[in-house]
Protein backbone atom coordinates (compact mmCIF):
# COMPACT_ATOMS: atom_id res chain seq x y z
CA UNK A 1 0.00 0.00 0.00
CA UNK A 2 2.67 2.01 1.22
CA UNK A 3 4.75 1.51 -2.18
CA UNK A 4 0.86 1.89 -4.45
CA UNK A 5 1.00 5.57 -2.80
CA UNK A 6 4.36 6.61 -3.11
CA UNK A 7 4.24 5.73 -6.73
CA UNK A 8 1.15 7.60 -7.37
CA UNK A 9 2.53 10.43 -5.38
CA UNK A 10 5.90 10.57 -7.49
CA UNK A 11 3.71 10.14 -10.97
CA UNK A 12 1.57 13.11 -10.10
CA UNK A 13 4.50 15.21 -9.47
CA UNK A 14 5.16 15.42 -12.39
CA UNK A 15 3.47 18.11 -15.15
CA UNK A 16 1.31 16.93 -17.58
CA UNK A 17 1.16 18.70 -20.96
CA UNK A 18 -2.50 19.94 -21.86
CA UNK A 19 -3.89 20.71 -25.20
CA UNK A 20 -7.07 22.50 -25.13
CA UNK A 21 -8.78 23.66 -28.29
CA UNK A 22 -10.55 26.41 -26.56
CA UNK A 23 -10.33 29.82 -28.05
CA UNK A 24 -7.46 31.66 -25.52
CA UNK A 25 -6.54 35.38 -25.08
CA UNK A 26 -3.92 36.21 -27.33
CA UNK A 27 -0.67 37.57 -24.87
CA UNK A 28 0.28 41.12 -25.58
CA UNK A 29 3.18 42.89 -26.94
CA UNK A 30 4.11 46.10 -28.18
CA UNK A 31 7.57 45.33 -30.31
CA UNK A 32 9.66 47.85 -32.64
CA UNK A 33 8.70 48.00 -36.09
CA UNK A 34 11.54 47.89 -38.92
CA UNK A 35 9.36 48.21 -41.85
CA UNK A 36 5.95 49.42 -42.92
CA UNK A 37 5.16 50.91 -39.88
CA UNK A 38 6.38 53.62 -37.60
CA UNK A 39 7.41 53.34 -33.99
CA UNK A 40 6.39 50.12 -31.34
CA UNK A 41 3.36 48.10 -33.03
CA UNK A 42 1.09 46.60 -30.57
CA UNK A 43 -1.66 43.74 -30.45
CA UNK A 44 -3.93 45.88 -28.69
CA UNK A 45 -3.63 48.56 -31.36
CA UNK A 46 -5.24 46.44 -33.29
CA UNK A 47 -8.32 44.78 -31.63
CA UNK A 48 -11.56 45.04 -33.86
CA UNK A 49 -9.33 43.68 -36.49
CA UNK A 50 -8.84 39.98 -37.53
CA UNK A 51 -5.28 39.19 -37.22
CA UNK A 52 -2.44 36.63 -38.70
CA UNK A 53 0.30 37.23 -36.64
CA UNK A 54 3.12 35.45 -38.31
CA UNK A 55 6.29 34.19 -36.65
CA UNK A 56 9.14 34.01 -39.05
CA UNK A 57 13.22 34.16 -39.35
CA UNK A 58 15.73 34.95 -42.39
CA UNK A 59 16.94 31.41 -41.55
CA UNK A 60 13.68 29.81 -42.27
CA UNK A 61 13.43 27.90 -45.25
CA UNK A 62 9.38 27.78 -45.81
CA UNK A 63 9.38 31.26 -44.61
CA UNK A 64 10.18 31.95 -48.43
CA UNK A 65 6.84 30.86 -49.04
CA UNK A 66 4.79 32.11 -46.52
CA UNK A 67 5.89 35.94 -46.82
CA UNK A 68 4.88 36.41 -49.89
CA UNK A 69 1.79 34.41 -50.16
CA UNK A 70 0.50 36.02 -46.58
CA UNK A 71 1.39 39.43 -48.66
CA UNK A 72 -1.02 38.45 -51.38
CA UNK A 73 -3.61 37.51 -49.05
CA UNK A 74 -3.35 40.87 -47.00
CA UNK A 75 -3.83 42.85 -50.85
CA UNK A 76 -6.64 40.52 -51.76
CA UNK A 77 -8.52 40.88 -48.10
CA UNK A 78 -7.45 44.82 -47.71
CA UNK A 79 -6.60 46.28 -44.65
CA UNK A 80 -9.51 47.53 -43.24
CA UNK A 81 -11.00 43.89 -41.13
CA UNK A 82 -7.43 42.09 -41.80
CA UNK A 83 -3.65 42.58 -41.03
CA UNK A 84 -1.18 40.58 -41.25
CA UNK A 85 1.55 41.15 -38.40
CA UNK A 86 5.01 39.77 -39.08
CA UNK A 87 6.98 39.23 -36.20
CA UNK A 88 10.76 38.49 -36.96
CA UNK A 89 12.47 36.41 -34.60
CA UNK A 90 16.18 36.99 -35.31
CA UNK A 91 18.50 37.58 -33.38
CA UNK A 92 20.27 40.11 -36.01
CA UNK A 93 18.32 42.91 -37.37
CA UNK A 94 19.86 42.66 -40.69
CA UNK A 95 19.51 39.47 -41.40
CA UNK A 96 15.88 40.19 -41.54
CA UNK A 97 16.20 43.43 -43.52
CA UNK A 98 18.46 41.22 -45.80
CA UNK A 99 15.80 38.85 -46.17
CA UNK A 100 12.88 41.28 -46.95
CA UNK A 101 15.04 43.12 -49.23
CA UNK A 102 14.24 39.30 -51.17
CA UNK A 103 10.98 39.11 -50.38
CA UNK A 104 9.02 42.67 -49.52
CA UNK A 105 5.94 42.85 -48.15
CA UNK A 106 3.96 45.77 -47.57
CA UNK A 107 2.22 44.65 -44.01
CA UNK A 108 4.20 45.86 -40.51
CA UNK A 109 6.99 44.08 -39.68
CA UNK A 110 8.26 43.96 -35.98
CA UNK A 111 11.43 42.17 -34.41
CA UNK A 112 11.65 40.68 -30.89
CA UNK A 113 15.53 39.63 -30.90
CA UNK A 114 14.58 38.53 -27.34
CA UNK A 115 12.65 35.82 -28.16
CA UNK A 116 9.84 36.70 -25.40
CA UNK A 117 7.01 36.78 -27.32
CA UNK A 118 7.54 33.56 -29.39
CA UNK A 119 8.01 32.36 -25.87
CA UNK A 120 4.79 33.98 -24.75
CA UNK A 121 2.94 32.02 -27.27
CA UNK A 122 5.03 28.52 -27.28
CA UNK A 123 5.64 28.57 -31.10
CA UNK A 124 6.06 25.26 -31.88
CA UNK A 125 8.37 25.76 -35.46
CA UNK A 126 9.56 28.08 -38.30
CA UNK A 127 7.00 29.49 -39.91
CA UNK A 128 3.87 29.80 -37.07
CA UNK A 129 1.12 31.97 -37.48
CA UNK A 130 -1.64 32.85 -35.05
CA UNK A 131 -5.10 33.75 -36.60
CA UNK A 132 -6.27 36.25 -33.98
CA UNK A 133 -9.98 37.37 -34.00
CA UNK A 134 -11.53 40.13 -33.32
CA UNK A 135 -12.05 40.23 -29.59
CA UNK A 136 -8.17 39.14 -29.31
CA UNK A 137 -8.71 35.39 -28.77
CA UNK A 138 -6.28 32.78 -30.64
CA UNK A 139 -8.58 30.86 -32.89
CA UNK A 140 -6.16 28.94 -34.42
CA UNK A 141 -2.43 27.96 -35.16
CA UNK A 142 -0.81 26.78 -38.21
CA UNK A 143 2.71 25.44 -37.93
CA UNK A 144 5.06 25.33 -41.09
CA UNK A 145 4.11 26.71 -44.50
CA UNK A 146 3.36 25.28 -47.84
CA UNK A 147 2.03 26.45 -51.19
CA UNK A 148 -1.56 26.64 -50.90
CA UNK A 149 -2.01 27.23 -47.35
CA UNK A 150 -2.61 30.93 -47.69
CA UNK A 151 -6.61 29.47 -49.59
CA UNK A 152 -7.19 27.37 -45.94
CA UNK A 153 -5.91 30.66 -44.16
CA UNK A 154 -8.45 32.52 -46.39
CA UNK A 155 -11.42 31.22 -45.76
CA UNK A 156 -10.77 31.04 -42.05
CA UNK A 157 -10.42 34.72 -41.85
CA UNK A 158 -13.26 35.51 -44.15
CA UNK A 159 -15.26 33.37 -41.45
CA UNK A 160 -14.03 35.52 -38.53
CA UNK A 161 -14.36 38.59 -40.24
CA UNK A 162 -18.10 37.83 -40.93
CA UNK A 163 -18.12 36.83 -36.88
CA UNK B 1 12.48 -6.95 2.86
CA UNK B 2 10.71 -7.21 -0.91
CA UNK B 3 8.72 -4.30 -0.16
CA UNK B 4 11.56 -1.84 0.76
CA UNK B 5 13.16 -3.44 -2.54
CA UNK B 6 10.40 -2.28 -4.49
CA UNK B 7 10.35 1.15 -2.54
CA UNK B 8 14.38 1.40 -3.42
CA UNK B 9 13.51 0.13 -7.02
CA UNK B 10 10.51 2.93 -7.66
CA UNK B 11 12.56 5.96 -6.20
CA UNK B 12 15.59 4.88 -8.47
CA UNK B 13 14.24 4.45 -11.69
CA UNK B 14 11.67 7.87 -10.79
CA UNK B 15 15.20 9.71 -10.30
CA UNK B 16 16.23 8.69 -13.32
CA UNK B 17 13.17 9.48 -15.33
CA UNK B 18 13.39 13.10 -13.72
CA UNK B 19 17.02 13.46 -14.80
CA UNK B 20 16.05 12.77 -18.37
CA UNK B 21 13.46 16.09 -17.66
CA UNK B 22 16.53 18.64 -17.61
CA UNK B 23 16.83 17.77 -21.30
CA UNK B 24 14.88 20.35 -23.41
CA UNK B 25 14.54 20.40 -27.00
CA UNK B 26 16.19 23.92 -28.74
CA UNK B 27 13.18 26.49 -28.94
CA UNK B 28 11.59 26.54 -32.52
CA UNK B 29 12.99 30.74 -32.54
CA UNK B 30 16.28 29.87 -31.76
CA UNK B 31 17.24 27.48 -34.28
CA UNK B 32 19.16 30.10 -36.47
CA UNK B 33 22.60 28.73 -35.55
CA UNK B 34 22.10 25.27 -35.89
CA UNK B 35 20.56 26.67 -39.65
CA UNK B 36 23.35 28.23 -40.34
CA UNK B 37 25.34 26.47 -43.36
CA UNK B 38 28.49 26.36 -41.27
CA UNK B 39 26.58 23.55 -39.44
CA UNK B 40 26.17 21.12 -42.29
CA UNK B 41 28.40 18.18 -42.89
CA UNK B 42 28.95 19.18 -46.41
CA UNK B 43 30.37 22.93 -47.31
CA UNK B 44 29.83 21.96 -50.63
CA UNK B 45 26.11 19.94 -51.72
CA UNK B 46 27.39 18.92 -55.46
CA UNK B 47 30.43 18.24 -53.63
CA UNK B 48 28.71 15.61 -51.44
CA UNK B 49 26.62 14.32 -54.04
CA UNK B 50 29.74 12.75 -55.98
CA UNK B 51 31.69 11.78 -52.69
CA UNK B 52 28.35 9.82 -52.16
CA UNK B 53 28.36 8.55 -55.81
CA UNK B 54 31.70 7.30 -55.38
CA UNK B 55 31.18 5.76 -51.79
CA UNK B 56 28.15 4.06 -53.20
CA UNK B 57 29.56 2.60 -56.22
CA UNK B 58 33.33 1.05 -54.56
CA UNK B 59 31.23 -0.10 -51.55
CA UNK B 60 28.03 -1.83 -53.27
CA UNK B 61 25.82 0.25 -51.14
CA UNK B 62 23.75 2.44 -50.86
CA UNK B 63 21.67 5.13 -48.32
CA UNK B 64 22.38 5.00 -44.05
CA UNK B 65 23.64 8.80 -44.82
CA UNK B 66 21.67 10.59 -42.79
CA UNK B 67 18.81 13.04 -43.41
CA UNK B 68 19.09 16.03 -45.89
CA UNK B 69 18.66 19.77 -43.83
CA UNK B 70 20.80 21.77 -41.89
CA UNK B 71 18.72 20.70 -38.86
CA UNK B 72 16.96 24.41 -39.03
CA UNK B 73 13.59 22.28 -37.79
CA UNK B 74 12.02 24.30 -40.68
CA UNK B 75 8.68 22.03 -40.82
Amino acid sequence: MLVRAFTLALLFAFPFSAHSSEPIPAPAFALPAIQNYDGTLSLESLRGKVVYLDFWASWCGPCRISLPALNALQLELGQDKFQVIAVSVDVVEEDALDFLERYKVDYPVVIDTEGDVPKSYAVEGMPSGYLIDQSGMVRSVHVGFKRGDEAKIKVEVEALIQE
Amino acid sequence: MKRVGLLLLTFTLTSMLSACGGIEPVAAWERGYLADPAMTWDASPSEAQLKNHVYSSKEASAGGNGAAGGGCGCN
